[in-house]
């Protein structure tokens, strides 16, 4: 446990503490969402049926921007050889690190969808359900992500690869949690899509550290 | 301490060597020489468990190979595990830490390898003798009987080669074990295995 704490605490301050990613994150979320409603043109009443879409849709791509640093740092300079001889288990340590990009991305990028949600022409008054659809959405895409992040280990362009992969592995929950927004903007419970969204998000945990650390190991043979 | 026998050793399609037997025992050191490619780094990459022999056994004394290398191998390869943006008392807490180092045991290290002054510096701005100081104080702080260590002196000027052995020398004089990929003689007594032809 002493280990799993460690290793959490290094990823949250690397996460933070290595140029921004997190704020990089939500500045490309926001830019997103504002660009969509421009180009759309100056109708607020035509977007409003797809705002919950576009909101996920920009979601899911603004958490694949710091996927890439995610253990591709650690393996070019040797911390990944590290952490495999530590007292924690890899798959573990996958999941520390998966937890870990949460907090420092996930949680700001849910912090930070209410407002690009207004921005698409949300009722306001929804903006509770979006940050914390967001926030359990968002450790999907950590959990898929460090997944996808692992697979792309050592291979030239791995950021671009990690897109390929990992994007249609977030279909899951950008349909769950744009169908939360969709039934709570026509007045019915979003509990049922928002229970599938964790549903995904306790699949994506249970696969994600055994696929990630079985990828991380390939890599270092 | 760690037994090896019958191992072959693969990297893609080349096979580096066949039946190679190795036994390391407490208080030894062993030195591994070859050429440039003859598997000296992948040997060892094999025992801390990263590559997958072709076949052969690699045993440790009383414990499941899983167990030793949670807790009994230290590894020190050609790249030392440090990222330059954070500081060196960080990757220092770190790298000790994560071995399971007390701070007693970490101010020990620093002090005996001289990091003092080095540690509010980013590690970036530290030389490649420097780093690689810093990095060899996980061996010291977090004590763990089998060191494997890849090219370990290549940055170090002559003082701190000197240094090395005496701390080396340290370790074996407890029980420990030495298993290094070298091109230079080891600075303390040493058996030589050659790999390859």
């Amino acid at each position: 446990m002493r280990g799993l704490l460690i290793l959490w605490r290094r990823e949250l301050a690397m996460a933070w503490g290595g140029g921004g990613g997190p704020l990089l994150a939500c500045g490309f979320f926001l830019c997103l969402t504002v660009l969509v409603p421009l180009a759309a043109g100056g109708d607020p009443a035509g977007l409003r049926p797809v705002a919950g879409g576009i909101a996920w849709l920009a979601l899911a791509l603004s958490s694949i921007l710091s996927l890439e640093r995610l253990f591709e740092r650690d393996h070019e300079d040797g911390a990944l050889d590290l952490i495999a001889l530590g007292p924690v288990p890899l798959e573990l340590a996958v999941a520390a690190k998966a937890k870990a990009q949460w907090l420092a991305v996930g949680g700001p990028l849910a912090l930070t969808a209410p407002l690009a949600a207004i921005t698409l022409g949300l009722p306001p008054a929804h903006a509770p359900l979006v940050a914390a659809s967001a926030l359990i959405g968002g450790l999907g895409f950590a959990l898929t992500g460090a997944m996808g992040a692992a697979l792309a280990l050592g291979s030239r362009r791995g950021g671009l690869l990690i897109a390929v992969v990992v994007l249609p592995l977030f279909i899951p929950p950008v349909v769950f949690g744009a169908g939360a927004l969709e039934r709570a903007a026509s007045g019915l419970s979003p509990a049922p899509a928002l229970a599938l969204l964790a549903a995904y998000v306790l699949f994506a945990g249970v696969i994600a550290p055994f696929a990630g650390a079985a990828a991380i190991r390939n890599a270092q043979g | 301490m760690l037994t090896v026998s019958g191992l072959a050793l693969a990297r893609g399609e080349r096979v580096l060597f066949r039946d190679f037997d190795l036994t390391l025992t407490s208080g030894e050191a062993v030195a591994l020489s070859g050429a440039n490619g003859a598997g000296k780094t992948s040997l060892l990459r094999a025992v801390a468990g990263f590559i997958r022999p072709e076949a052969g056994r690699i045993a440790f004394a009383g414990v499941e190979p899983s167990d030793a290398r949670a807790r009994h191998l230290h590894w020190l390869g050609h790249l030392d595990g440090l990222k330059g943006a954070r500081r060196a008392r960080e990757e220092l807490t770190f790298q000790t830490s994560w071995l399971g180092a007390d701070a007693a045991g970490v101010a020990a290290a620093a002090d005996v390898l001289a990091l003092e002054p080095l540690l509010d510096l980013e590690v970036r701005k530290l030389s490649a003798g420097q780093r690689r100081r810093l990095a060899f104080a996980r061996l010291i702080a977090a004590p763990r009987p089998i060191w494997l260590l890849d090219e370990p002196f290549a940055p170090l000027d002559a003082r701190w080669r000197e240094a090395m052995g005496v701390l080396m020398q340290a370790h074996l004089d407890k029980g420990g074990a030495i298993l290094a990929a070298v091109h230079d003689p080891l600075p303390i007594p040493a058996r030589t295995v050659e790999i390859g032809r």
